[in-house]
């Protein structure tokens, strides 16, 4: 819209047409106070702490629902405004419990804050305050009644954002309440409860600490914590989590997650997962100390000399008498990048194997095989927020991504994005899609091809032909489209759908995938037949090329998978596995006697499924606990900084280089460290020197100092920017805590179509799950408890809600 | 059109609600008058006319619980057969509604928003009921009685008793 | 049935057929009636609007707008239907006028809704009563069902090939609902809160279509106007001021009633003459003159003519018409704890100057009443009205400010006494009903 001029407190200002005069103050630095205004949800003017004076209007008007217009003149602070602010805080202090020292938002309270500014201490009346009980109503949502000051946010949040509609308003008057969905009388404990997302959007947006955290109520006061901003492990999407924490005696603790400063790449939005569970790392199973398999059977808590000492005198041996390619190696989904880089080169040049594998969420390598020799064509999470169109092809982004489906409501809402949706299930969000297509069962490769063009396809991929019909013709007509695949899709059918999308014009894609490195993790080559950057093991890549330099045997054909380790160890041709972060056992079901042949190595926090079967045990930090970077399923890469800290424990990345030089490994030739590292240690110089020191050489050209640590992960992060193509990190962007988008799509001219083993395994987690690591969230225990005491009647309620 | 299977309501009022969502513009609209004649038939607007009432409109039963809260004629609690409503506002104040309102707590045996234990009546004090030129007045169920004096709320209470009060609905 | 008074000073427009039995639609249409809407079918949208502008028809429900003006403001042409609202909500206290045009006269207001339907281009009209007129429903539902079996309403009414239909329903007990929004959202199955202004009802109503919304009793002028034509209306008036109005006069006076008096007409003398004067030959001691929520004035302000412009050069407000008479032996202490309990009790609570403001100023009357107040209370809640004054969401929160601010600044002195011991007037509210007043 056209630009408007007007004048706030003598200051010239021009806005867009329609702005709010609230966000246009705002943007020129001015700010006026308001508790019942959030940006993008409706106005709801009626907390009337925004009140300005426009000349030629009679009364003061609410600067959360008055557009710019052209001319208009407004005084943001004078003494009547003043006065109206302070008599409106005069009026909630009256009812307002003064419990300030305890109360959980004492030190972040918008109350506190504007009583603050507008000095509303004095109090005129004698009567008592109305008290009402606290409600507990779910494990994490708690609601303290008479602080509340019916700002109405939460309702908005959880209806307009969240499109769970379980808050309301009730009574009328002073009696006025925020009600949850299920009243006391339908309580089987006659207390009232909230049958909902759990997300605890209500508890952010509130002002005041009327809804405060089942995890963190009581806990300690906000000034005692440091806030560490980090990313969160439970989901593709990588919301940006800021942790609480608080020194304890054998480390730091963290206290509670939440959206801090809303600065992320999630905007407003965090889930229950990145703000409540947080506390496997506090969970009383936890491992502090190296564990040793002894001839009884039975575990011996041992030094790390002693266990880091046996691990490597053990794996050298086995590699030097069985060879590498006896040896298994899994990685995780939630190690950084840095880590997983390291790994699977710990795995290629030191164990000398290509039997690597991670447990995989979603196709990765078919999706930048498809998309390989494109530019432009890859997604951010940030897209989804503001692409005109979307399309979803499979997944449940509320259940699997609720960052992502955030943005698409949101998207909708405020931008009136079309969003289209073919799935075999009736997803939630197919309550803002324009157009829905559900599928017949496993239909999503019909699918692809109807799209592609294949009409015969169409009585396999739904039973509603019309609706296909029309659903592909609109898709079609659509430019800019974001395309986003569930990992229903896979192989063949994956590129079958991505070809059709490069026939759109603009179109993008992202591959949703289901834990906070699940991406990275296949970037960064956690593959057996795939190096870093999906560069086919065997290739003439520069990165392979420096791989096979470097290797001590000629891993020159793709390792082992997942299943096909646990084969082989099944056969008794499995010397070694190495499981770093990963309960393979649990997931893949693998019978604990197909190991008992194997030296098994584990870097775990819990005696898990597989732990329990390991000769040693490593305990291991978790991702709050350690610095690095992390890649969501979109390719966005993110900082990670270490929050939390605890006795006796290690971050995967020290464990791996340890083991390393256990093992006698030239250490700086895994983790380029120190100055001058390798064969020629700088005899000779210049790109064109095949024996420099390219490493060096490209620290220098990037202007970056030598790592003077191998156990600092930024000495990785200069080799994977150095050799994996579409990591070309802005370091600025990264330390500044910034997001950045990356698309590592496989190099055109070394793409194989070939007939991989599709071993995609989704997660299934739903809202109240996160893999192994969950079970120890007692967080998320208590709310699958809470969620089976009653039946799920919510979705099929909110699905004939009529708005 | 959603007609509601094992309806709680009587036939009648079943055909009359599956009607009334027809009328509107929008669904929606018919739920203010639902509640009413909700509770006309219940005596009280119940969890089960909530949820049936919810399912019918197509919107949350927390949708109905937030509006029906709202409105000061619905309850979710029985009253008595009779529900004697005596307006306390100026206009009666000022020509003896609060004595009118002693002398039924007195008859009844009842206070505010309180059910006699027969059951046949319950007291309310109301705000105005737009009556006040013919003050002091009550309305018993929906049926108005004016300018009334302690005898002459005997002699309705009497007749309600006999079953010759008056029952608009 | 409420007794119908009369008195020769009544000019009878509206009031016209009351008594009459017109109820009845044969005997409606005996009395001229639905001759004015075949004269709007005939003569269109322009005439009915330049009719209406001309009689000076200013809004009955208590605001005084310009009625003409206000249909006038419907864009001609939207893309959403356009709707007739008849706000039949009356709820204020005092107020008992639309009661007897549903009672004696349905088929004005029915008639009317037509009219304003043909000026705007509506073809759907919606009567709300508020819900303890139950009985009056029932009446205008018989009075609409009468009219749909003539061919009055439904397709093609009169033969003329216009459609208008009508909805009659009633709220659920919400003196908030009788505000233009909120009677919107109330009928939309909604909270009666109401909506943020602007956009205003003529552009986005209900449905988000174009609205116009207007008392029953302004709504039931509109067949008068259009027979007797827009100037002759005005002349029964005064300047600005057009036609004649209904005032329900109540309280302490010896013939309480609803009559008809010509805009202007002196407040002295409708209570003293038209009214009877003041019950029992006790003395006067004030009057709230347009509803509850119109500043007093005391025994010696009556000298006022009752048209808006007057009211409020008197400091006070025309209101709703209805005028509550004080004698002397009220304590206004009690009065002003009584009102304000009124709108502590329907404040909607959406925000906060009205929600709490209201909520403290009963509080705080209450204790002085009970006797346990001090001087520093009357300043309290004088601060407290002049600070709700102009900063609510809603006109609710002037409502309970305004009459406020009016007792404690005329009977100031009063308010003191009573502090210090000295009570003037008889009490009405024992202390045990304090605790149910406004519930």
């Amino acid at each position: 819209m056209a630009d408007v001029n007007f004048i706030v407190d003598g200051k010239q200002l021009t806005a867009p047409a329609g702005t709010l005069l609230i966000e246009a103050c705002k943007s020129a630095g001015i700010e006026i106070p308001a508790f019942c205004y959030y940006p993008g949800l409706s106005l709801q003017a009626a907390c009337r702490m925004c009140v300005v004076r426009i000349e030629k209007m009679p009364k003061l008007q609410t600067a959360c629902t008055t557009p710019v217009a052209e001319g208009m003149v407004v005084q943001t602070e004078t003494p009547e405004i003043a006065q109206a602010r302070k008599a409106t805080l005069q009026l909630l202090l009256g009812n307002h419990p003064l419990d300030c020292p305890v109360c959980d938002a004492g030190g972040e309270c918008e109350l506190q804050d504007m009583t603050f500014k507008y000095g509303a201490a004095d109090s005129f009346y004698a009567e008592p305050k109305n008290h009402r009980e606290e409600q507990k109503w779910s494990p994490v949502v708690y609601f303290d009644r008479p602080r509340c000051i019916l700002c109405y946010r939460c309702v908005r949040m959880c209806g307009e954002g969240m499109d769970v509609f379980a808050l309301g308003i009730q009574n009328r008057g002073s009696s006025s309440v925020i009600a949850p969905n299920v009243p006391a009388q339908m309580s089987p404990d006659d207390l009232p409860h909230v049958d909902c997302e759990q997300c605890g959007m209500c508890i952010d947006a509130c002002p005041v600490g009327a809804l405060t955290s089942g995890t963190y109520r009581y806990k300690t006061r906000p000034w005692e914590m440091n806030h560490v901003a980090t990313v969160c492990t439970h989901c593709g999407d990588g919301c940006k989590t800021t942790l609480g924490v608080r020194s304890t005696s054998d480390g730091s603790e963290i206290v509670r997650g939440d959206n801090r400063d809303k600065s992320g790449i999630n905007g407003d939005f965090l889930c229950n997962k990145g703000r409540y569970a947080f506390d496997f790392a506090n969970h009383e199973g936890r491992i502090t100390q190296p564990l040793v398999r002894q001839t009884n059977g039975e575990f011996k808590s041992v030094s790390w000399e002693v266990a880091l000492d046996l691990v490597g005198k053990k794996f050298r041996e086995l590699r030097d008498t069985r060879g590498g390619k006896s040896i298994g190696v899994i990685g995780g989904n939630r190690l950084t990048n840095e880590e997983a880089y390291l790994l699977q080169k710990f795995a290629r040049t030191v164990l000398g194997t290509n039997n690597i594998d991670h447990h995989r969420t979603a196709d990765y390598v078919s999706f930048a095989q498809a998309l390989a020799g494109q530019t432009n064509r890859t997604a951010s999470l940030r897209d989804t927020l503001t692409a005109p169109s979307v399309l979803i092809v499979g997944g449940d982004p509320t259940i699997q991504a609720p960052g992502t489906a955030w943005n698409l409501r949101t998207n909708v809402r405020l931008n009136r994005a079309k969003l289209y949706i073919a799935n075999s299930e009736p997803i939630k969000l197919r309550r803002q899609a324009k157009a829905f297509v559900q599928l017949s069962p496993f239909g999503y490769s019909a699918l692809t091809s109807y799209l592609a063009g294949d009409d015969a396809s169409a009585s396999s991929a739904a039973s509603d032909a019309t609706g296909l019909s029309a659903f592909r013709d609109v898709v079609k007509s659509e430019e800019n489209l974001l395309i986003l695949i569930g990992s229903e899709l896979r192989g063949a059918d994956l590129r079958k759908l991505i070809a059709f999308g490069l026939t759109l014009p603009g179109a993008k894609f992202a591959l949703l995938s289901d834990y906070a490195n699940s991406r990275g993790a296949a970037d960064m080559g956690l593959l057996p037949d795939m190096l870093p950057g999906y560069n086919p093991v065997g290739s003439s890549s520069p990165l392979a090329t420096e791989y096979t330099a470097n290797t001590t045997s000629g891993s020159l054909a793709p390792g082992l998978d997942m299943l096909e380790i646990f084969d082989a160890a099944g056969k008794g041709d499995l010397s070694a596995l190495y499981v770093v972060n990963s309960n393979p056992v649990a997931r893949y079901g693998v019978d604990a006697a197909a190991l008992k042949n194997t030296f098994v190595v584990v870097q775990e926090m819990f005696l898990t499924e597989t732990a329990a079967l390991a000769d040693v045990i490593l305990p291991a930090a978790n991702l709050y606990e350690k610095a690095g970077s992390v890649t969501n399923s979109y390719g966005d890469l993110q900082q990670v900084k270490k929050a939390g800290d605890r006795a006796g424990v290690r971050t995967d990345f020290e464990m791996i280089v340890r083991i390393a030089d256990k093992m006698g490994t030239n250490m700086r030739a895994l983790v380029p460290f120190g100055k001058g590292l390798r064969a020629d240690m700088g005899q000779t110089r210049g790109a064109q020197s095949g024996e420099a020191d390219r490493h060096s050489i490209w620290l220098t050209a990037q202007n970056l100092e030598p790592r003077l640590s191998p156990f600092d992960p930024l000495a990785i992060l200069d080799e994977i920017q150095r050799l994996v193509p579409g990591y070309n990190i802005l370091r600025l962007q990264l330390l500044s805590g910034n997001d950045q988008h990356l698309s590592p799509a496989a190099p055109a001219e070394l793409v194989q179509i070939t007939t991989r083993r599709d071993l995609v395994l989704p997660a299934n987690d739903s809202l109240f799950t996160s893999g192994t690591l969950g079970r120890y969230s007692t967080m998320l225990s208590d709310l699958q408890h809470n969620e089976s005491l009653r039946p799920s009647s919510l979705l099929t309620q909110i699905q004939t809600a009529a708005d | 059109m959603s007609t509601v299977a094992n309806s709680i309501f009587s036939p009648e009022l079943a055909a009359r609600f599956d009607h009334l969502v027809t009328i509107y513009p929008l669904r929606r609209s018919a739920l203010v008058p639902m509640l009413l004649y909700a509770q006309d038939e219940l005596g009280y607007v119940s969890d089960a006319a909530v949820a049936e009432i919810a399912e019918r409109i197509e919107i949350l039963e927390l949708d109905v619980r937030n509006v029906l809260s709202y409105y000061s004629m619905l309850r979710t609690k029985p009253a008595g057969k009779y529900n004697v409503q005596v307006c306390t506002n100026i206009s009666c104040m000022l020509r003896g509604g609060y004595e009118i309102l002693d002398h039924c707590k007195k008859t009844l045996g009842v206070g505010h928003k309180e059910t006699a234990p027969d059951g046949v009546f319950s007291l309310e004090e109301v705000e105005c009921i737009g009556a006040c030129c013919w003050a002091p007045a009550m309305q018993i169920n929906y049926d108005f009685h004016d300018d009334l004096t302690p005898e002459k709320v005997d002699v309705l209470f009497q007749m309600y008793r006999d079953g010759q009060g008056k029952d608009v609905k | 049935m409420p007794a119908l008074v009369s008195h020769p000073d009544e000019v009878k427009v509206i009031s016209r057929r009351f008594g009459m039995g017109a109820a009845d639609i044969e005997k409606y249409i005996e009395l001229d009636g639905y001759k004015a809407v075949q004269q709007a079918i005939a003569n269109g949208p322009a005439w009915i609007i330049d009719t209406m502008k001309a009689s000076g028809l200013r809004g009955r429900g208590g605001a005084g707008f310009p009625t003409g003006m206000k249909w006038s403001f419907v864009p001609k042409v939207s893309e959403k239907p356009k709707y007739v609202l008849v706000n039949g909500d009356e709820s204020e206290p005092g107020t008992c006028k639309d009661h007897v045009i549903f009672l004696h006269d349905p088929h004005a207001v029915i008639e009317g809704t037509m009219i304003a339907g043909l000026a705007i281009g509506s073809k759907l009209g919606f009567i709300y009563l508020r819900g303890e007129y139950r009985y009056l429903l029932k009446i205008v539902e018989k009075a609409v069902a009468d009219a749909y079996a003539k061919g009055f309403l439904g397709k093609n009414i009169f033969g003329t090939g216009v459609d208008f239909d009508i909805i009659t329903q009633t709220g659920a007990g919400a003196y908030e609902v009788g505000e233009e929004s909120a009677l919107m959202e109330s009928l939309e199955g909604k909270r009666g809160v109401p909506r943020i202004k602007p956009p205003f009802p003529a552009v986005v109503g209900l449905y988000g279509g174009p609205t116009v919304i207007n008392n029953a009793e302004t709504i039931a002028n509109a067949p008068h106007i259009l027979l007797m034509g827009g100037e002759a209306y005005a002349k029964l008036g005064t300047e600005r001021n057009g036609g004649t109005r209904l005032f329900g006069i109540s309280g302490h006076v010896e013939r309480p009633g609803v009559y008809e008096l010509p805009m202007g007409y002196s407040l002295r003398k409708a209570i003293y003459e038209v009214a009877g004067g003041i019950k029992d030959g006790k003395k006067l001691k004030a009057v709230v003159p347009g509803g509850a929520s119109c500043p007093v004035l005391t025994a010696d302000e009556i000298d006022v003519g009752l048209d808006f412009d007057q009211m409020g050069k008197a400091g006070t407000m025309l209101g709703s018409g209805g005028i509550v008479v004080l004698d002397e032996t009220v304590s206004i202490v009690e009065f002003a704890l009584r009102t304000i309990a009124f709108y502590q009790h329907e404040s909607c609570g959406w925000c906060i100057p009205c929600r709490e403001g209201t909520d403290w100023i009963k509080k705080t009357l209450t204790r002085v009443y009970n006797g346990g107040g001090s001087r520093k209370d009357v300043d309290n809640v004088q601060y407290l009205a002049e600070n709700m004054m102009g900063r609510t969401f809603c006109p609710l929160g002037d409502a309970a400010a305004m009459p406020t601010l009016g007792f404690v600044k005329k009977f100031r002195k009063e308010f003191e006494e009573y502090i210090d011991g000295n009570r003037a007037g008889t009490p009405l509210i024992t202390v045990e009903q304090l605790v149910g007043a406004g519930h």
